[in-house]
């Protein structure tokens, strides 16, 4: 099987898992689900170390690279922190 | 050290896992925050593990790049108020966009021979990446302010769109058989506009659905940057993002009754409807005006209250004082609930996460489906900065625009207590039929204080 081949798998099965998971999810999370998969989606980043740090990288790739690096690691803390303070908010009522 | 090929590929599956078990944990807010945590560890091995595959030779920009990244992200996390949640949503998608397009440019330079598979995988990555940066500039625009929220519209809007498109997929096409950079760049440059022409046509009203769409973009996206590098884990975190997305546009396009085609494509709120609807002849009747005083002698001593919150809500900060509205009410012993609508708002849940931020407990606020039937057994019904949701028109008037939409039915409580600032019809333009039903009353004001004037009442006793 080809590499491309490959991929074509896990990215079919990617989906059905993603179809099966995100229906799972409560309304109410609704907006922690956009802020997470905002930040989950920085794994771009993986993509950018490996265009800012290549071997072969002259200096116009590294600048590329460094900011796709900044614009990715933007999303990836910005994108966790933000959630994890919207879930913080999420309370039951107390037991009086 | 540095990790073989395997323990790499091994540890990005460690990461998918983690991501998949991070949305999981979304199902119910008690595991969510758990879910959360997942989700940063499974970022961080996927980071090392890149790191340390020996792909990765010079560290100097590398460091730079995320040290400022992790600076700018955790201020912004940390002090972004929660009614600006749908402006940052949209900053970050373009952030994405513009990082996939950067990714997909560098990874052209850095390789020496593409291969037109490869270079038919880097113009999607770049073409979905440039709609996804300048759309999401766009959104944010609109959802700050800075541009106007009213569709843009031109005659032959449609058919330039569709020539762009065209021209960008022959461009992809030619690109991928020649590896021109001519192409590539003119392609580049067409997808970016193509943003920006999608985008504009749509208006504020619409904009939790365009979030969604933006959101699914990005993770196409990142899929399309896993396919040109080869990268699996990018393959599984896009599809997983892009699902999302598309499953929260079809949300909000059922709660809207109207497709997703017509939300993109047809836009709406532009007001140009006839004039000579029900709203119309209701209007002659005229709609009655109260006081707090008037609201809370009917509040005070109910049975039921329920609260439909929207996107006026947010504007002016009410949740804090809809909390302490709530707290004295049920100290008189008033049952109080919330009703949510799932496109209140301008992104899918901003409701939710304002009650949430307010210290209201989630075991109070309750969806549409959950919540119509008990307006009929509610004393009063509030409503706070909504108006198309709560619209009756949508089941009787066949010419207005929001004709069929799924509505809360809060005209059916006893008594419906509508909070606005003034007549203005608010963004759709649609006049609502529900001011002039016989037990609506409308409390003018600002909604911050007409509730704190409401809690101050009574604090004061009441009645």
């Amino acid at each position: 099987m080809t590499v491309s081949l490959v991929a074509l798998y896990v990215f079919v099965l990617a989906c059905i898992i993603g179809y099966y998971v995100i229906w799972g999810v409560t309304p109410s999370l609704h907006t922690p689900l956009v802020a997470l998969t905002n930040a989950i989606s920085g794994i771009v980043i993986v993509g950018a170390l490996l265009v800012a740090g290549a071997e072969q990288a002259g200096t116009a790739t590294e600048l590329i690279g460094f900011v796709a690096v900044l614009l990715a690691s933007i999303n990836v803390f910005g994108g966790f922190l933000v959630t994890h303070r919207m879930l913080s908010m999420f309370k039951k009522k107390p037991k009086a | 050290m540095t990790l073989s090929a395997n323990a790499q590929a091994l540890a990005y599956l460690a990461s998918a896992v983690l991501f998949i078990l991070a949305l999981k944990g979304l199902t119910h807010p008690a595991s969510a925050r758990r879910g959360n945590l997942y989700g940063m560890l499974g970022m961080a091995i996927a980071v090392a593990a890149t790191l340390l595959g020996g792909e990765v030779r010079s560290y100097g920009f590398i460091i730079a790049g995320v040290a400022a990244g992790a600076v700018i992200g955790t201020v912004v996390a940390l002090r972004i108020q929660m009614t600006a949640m749908p402006q940052l949503v949209a900053a970050l998608h373009s952030f994405v966009g513009l990082a996939a397009v950067l990714v997909a440019i560098g990874t052209f330079i850095n390789t020496p021979d593409p291969g037109a598979v490869m270079m038919a995988e880097l113009s999607a990555g770049i073409v979905i990446g440039a709609i996804t940066f300048t759309g999401s500039v766009i959104a944010f625009g609109k959802l700050q302010g800075l541009i106007s929220g009213k569709p843009v519209k031109f005659t032959g809007q449609h058919a330039l769109n569709a020539a762009l498109g065209v021209a960008t997929l022959g461009l992809a096409v030619h690109f991928a058989m020649t590896g021109s950079v001519l192409s590539l760049s003119l392609m580049t440059l067409i997808a970016l506009v193509l943003g920006v022409t999608l985008i504009i046509p749509i208006g504020g009203a619409d904009m939790p659905v365009i979030i969604s769409m933006l959101n699914s973009y990005s993770g196409w996206a990142a899929a399309a940057t896993g396919f040109t590098l080869h990268n699996n884990l990018l393959i599984i975190v896009g599809a997983l993002v892009g699902f999302s997305g598309a499953i929260l546009s079809y949300i909000m396009c059922k709660a809207m009754n109207r497709s997703i085609i017509n939300v993109v494509f047809g836009g709406f709120g532009s007001g140009d409807e006839g004039g000579d609807s029900a709203g119309a002849q209701a209007a002659q009747q005229g709609v009655k005006s109260a006081s707090v005083e008037d609201a809370i002698y009917w509040m005070e001593d109910a049975g039921k209250v329920i609260i439909v919150p929207g996107y006026g809500m947010a504007v002016a900060q009410a949740q804090h004082a809809l909390k302490e509205l709530m707290e004295l009410l049920e100290t008189r012993g008033v049952e109080v609930k919330f009703a949510i609508h799932p496109v209140a708002g301008r992104m899918p849940g901003h409701m939710n996460v304002l009650l949430a931020e307010a210290d209201i407990p989630y075991d109070h606020v309750y969806e549409m489906d959950e919540i119509n039937p008990e307006f009929q057994t509610a004393d009063v019904a509030l409503v706070v900065g909504a108006n198309d949701v709560v619209n009756p028109a949508a089941r009787q008037d066949k010419s207005s625009p929001i004709y069929g939409m799924p509505i809360l039915d809060a005209g059916k409580a006893r008594q419906v207590y509508f909070l606005k600032r003034s007549m203005r019809p608010g963004y759709s333009g649609v006049d609502n039929l529900l001011f002039y039903q016989e037990n609506t009353s409308l409390v003018f004001g600002d909604a911050k204080a007409t509730i704190e004037g409401m809690v101050n009442a009574l604090k004061g006793g009441g009645h």
